[in-house]
């Protein structure tokens, strides 16, 4: 058998070898369809009597019409770019990782329970120590299915959605019990939500009058952080490598199943971050519904981003307006906010439904420009 | 406190397995099809949801269990037409496509559902039918024998989807195709339309399942209402070793799990509720993981097929 360069993973950018029309074919193509999918979603507003211009309008209103809408956008946008990137360290190692709802419940469960042992820590050490946790509890969480797809063999994708479904459950099971708001037990309210972190375990606010946190700028040094680590990396190479062929990576003595096995764990500890930070710069607490798709939406921010680190940072700065104008448009026109999943899952289709056409165009004109190239690419 | 030993007990136990079965058996069997031909439908549990919530709405307003059917089959097949055009002719990582038609199932249905219904309503699904003389057996006939359509048509379709696969040259080129579709191609399979042929019927078949959970098992609809059973459903074919038989094996053992856990609950045996909804979530890794190394998978499962490259 020949082995061959996989078609599908065409949004790897090499360094050298793209040229102008290339990055803007790849950047550009994916928010042609966010454009496609908010289009096709019009006529099912019109089916329910609603007019999308004056929806859309209200949506975007909302998530950036603002200073409060703006702050509220980049706050869904931090969790949405720390699991965006680490869906991108997987897809380089040809993982899926569908795991980010899950790894975001661990990865909070763990700083909260961090910051309610340690109340008494400095905030210079807490926080960290808190971050350190959730990324270590999310990294658990990517490690149990990396593991399993690099022993076993086991479909990755839905063991991370199994492993979601049992994420859900444990912290059903905590918040309802061993975890539950003390204060809540006391008033007879019985919330299910964690009791409230102390005071040095906070993120700053950066605006007066929203939830804009520091940890914005966690996740925005992260983002550089895993470009650098991908990139400038051994180890991002062989993961890269053997995302871009794994019998050559195989050949060339790489250990394909470990690479893979860590990128799904590093994808985790992402995510995981992504939940300690919601708990400590967002809800200062553990509560049900913490997660908001983050862990979905991640993914297609992700998509959206070429699959580039430096790339899922516009991304999921818009698809955290999205969801922030999602529910002004509940408000506006009353139509449910689940809207945005049917939207977000066009995007999906339509982006994995296009990666390989644009790979195809960028093929056609590189050999259009080769003056002599008597053997074909693909036997490279 | 009741005798969790009694007949009674397993007698309930063993009716709601059967109950709950159903589901499983339409979505893995229809996923069979597609994945023996080469492409993983993730796209399940979305299109449980969408036509699930079609046949529910169907039944909701004109209270024809069979329109709701027809319905679910439909939005099935429009699905199953998606996930071909994107995976199969625009060659599409599978695993990609399939969560986008999942997130966009289940957002759809949210919002249709959310619209056109609001509340949680209950509707009269299909009714049981009781088969003469065998649902009078003592104990198995209530368990077996009094059942409704869809409970029926779900078991008959192991034998029949065996059949299919087995025995006709259909079975035999989807099989090709999933194994070796250059080879196909060259004795003149047309490996895309066999595609496109095996990813609709198991849509289709989907989209009975969701039928199945929304006016057979549960009658009613609410958000998510799947909790990811199309997920399960995928990972009992590869249980099942991609054979009929063995999925009807794992739907079975998947099902009584999940109907031994409800009966605890409702006798009363002190079981946190949120641990024991974990353990079918916990079984399914377990099974992919002793199951997925015995060399059964099609070969080109999961491949995208370039004609002339190859």
């Amino acid at each position: 058998m020949r082995i061959r360069l996989p078609r599908t993973t065409s949004t790897d950018h090499e360094h050298g070898k793209g040229d102008w029309f290339e990055f803007m074919l790849r950047t550009s193509f994916p928010f042609l369809g966010v454009f496609a999918a908010l289009f096709i979603s019009a006529f099912v507003l019109l089916l329910l009597k609603t007019n999308p211009i004056v929806a859309y309008g209200a949506m975007l209103q909302g998530a950036f019409g603002s200073i409060n809408g703006l702050s509220q956008s980049l706050v869904k946008a931090t969790p949405l770019l720390l699991v965006g990137l680490g869906v991108c360290i997987a897809f380089k190692a040809s993982v899926i990782n569908v795991g980010g709802e899950g790894q975001i419940i661990l990865g909070s469960i763990a700083g909260t329970w961090m910051a309610l042992t340690f109340p008494d820590l400095p905030k210079v050490v807490l926080i960290p120590a808190c971050m350190t946790a959730g990324f270590l509890a999310g990294a658990f969480w990517g490690f149990i299915p990396g593991m399993l797809k690099a022993r076993f063999k086991v479909n990755e994708i839905l063991s991370t959605i199994m492993m979601n479904s049992i994420a859900l459950q444990l912290l059903n099971f905590l918040l309802q019990g061993p975890m539950m708001d003390p204060e809540g037990i006391k008033a007879g309210t019985f919330l299910a939500q964690s009791a409230r972190l102390p005071e040095s375990a906070w993120l700053a606010r950066l605006v007066p009058r929203t939830m804009l946190h520091s940890g914005v700028y966690v996740a925005l040094a992260f983002a550089v952080a895993v470009y650098i680590f991908l990139w400038r990396t051994t180890i991002g190479y062989q993961i890269r490598a053997v995302g871009l062929n794994p019998q050559a990576s195989h050949y060339s003595g790489i250990n394909v199943p470990f690479n893979q096995m860590l990128s799904l764990t590093l994808a985790g500890g992402l995510s995981g971050l992504a939940g300690v930070i919601e708990v400590m710069g967002v809800h200062r607490r553990i509560l049900e519904g913490l997660t908001g798709g983050y862990g979905f939406t991640g993914i297609v921010a992700a998509l959206l981003g070429s699959l580039h680190p430096l790339g899922v940072v516009p991304a999921s700065v818009l698809f955290g307006g999205l969801l922030v104008g999602a529910n002004t448009m509940q408000r506006a026109v009353q139509i449910p906010s689940a809207l945005i999943n049917a939207i977000l899952g066009l995007i999906v289709l339509f982006v994995s439904g296009s990666a390989l056409w644009i790979h195809q165009i960028i093929k056609k004109r590189k050999t259009a420009t080769m003056v002599v190239s008597p053997t074909k690419e693909t036997q490279a | 406190m009741t005798n969790i030993f009694s007949f009674e007990v397993l007698s309930g136990v063993l009716r709601t397995m059967i109950a709950l079965s159903t589901p499983f058996l339409f979505a893995a069997l229809g996923e069979t099809f597609s994945q023996l031909s080469g492409v993983v439908n993730l796209g399940v549990d979305g299109i449980m949801l969408l036509a699930g919530f079609f046949a529910f709405y169907a039944v909701l307003l004109t209270g024809n269990v069979w329109l709701g059917l027809l319905l679910a089959m439909f939005i099935g097949l429009l699905m199953g037409l998606i996930m071909s055009l994107v995976s199969v002719t625009l060659k599409a990582q599978q695993g990609i496509s399939g969560i986008g038609l999942q997130i966009f199932g289940l957002g759809m249905s949210s919002l249709l559902f959310k619209v056109l219904v609001g509340t949680v309503k209950t509707v009269s699904g299909f009714a049981p039918i009781k088969i003469p003389l065998l649902g009078d057996i003592p104990f198995f006939g209530p368990i077996l024998f009094r059942n409704n359509f869809l409970v029926y048509a779900a078991f008959l379709l192991v034998p029949v989807s065996w059949w299919i696969l087995e025995k006709t040259t259909l079975g035999l080129k989807i099989k090709a195709v999933g194994q070796n579709p250059a080879a196909a191609d060259s004795v003149g399979i047309n490996v895309n339309r066999i595609r496109y042929f095996s990813v609709c019927l198991g849509a289709i078949l989907a989209g009975v399942a969701g039928a199945a959970l929304s006016i057979s098992v549960a009658n009613l609809f609410q958000d998510n209402l799947t909790a990811g059973q199309g997920f399960i459903a995928v990972a009992l074919v590869y249980f099942g070793g991609w054979s009929p038989i063995g999925v009807l094996g794992g739907a079975l053992l998947f099902s009584f799990a999940t109907s031994a856990q409800l009966w605890l609950q409702v006798l009363g045996i002190q079981v946190p509720a949120s641990l024991a909804v974990m353990l079918p979530y916990i079984l399914t890794i377990i099974v992919l993981t002793i199951s997925v190394n015995r060399g059964k998978q099609p070969a080109a499962l999961n491949k995208q097929f370039f004609r002339g490259e190859n």
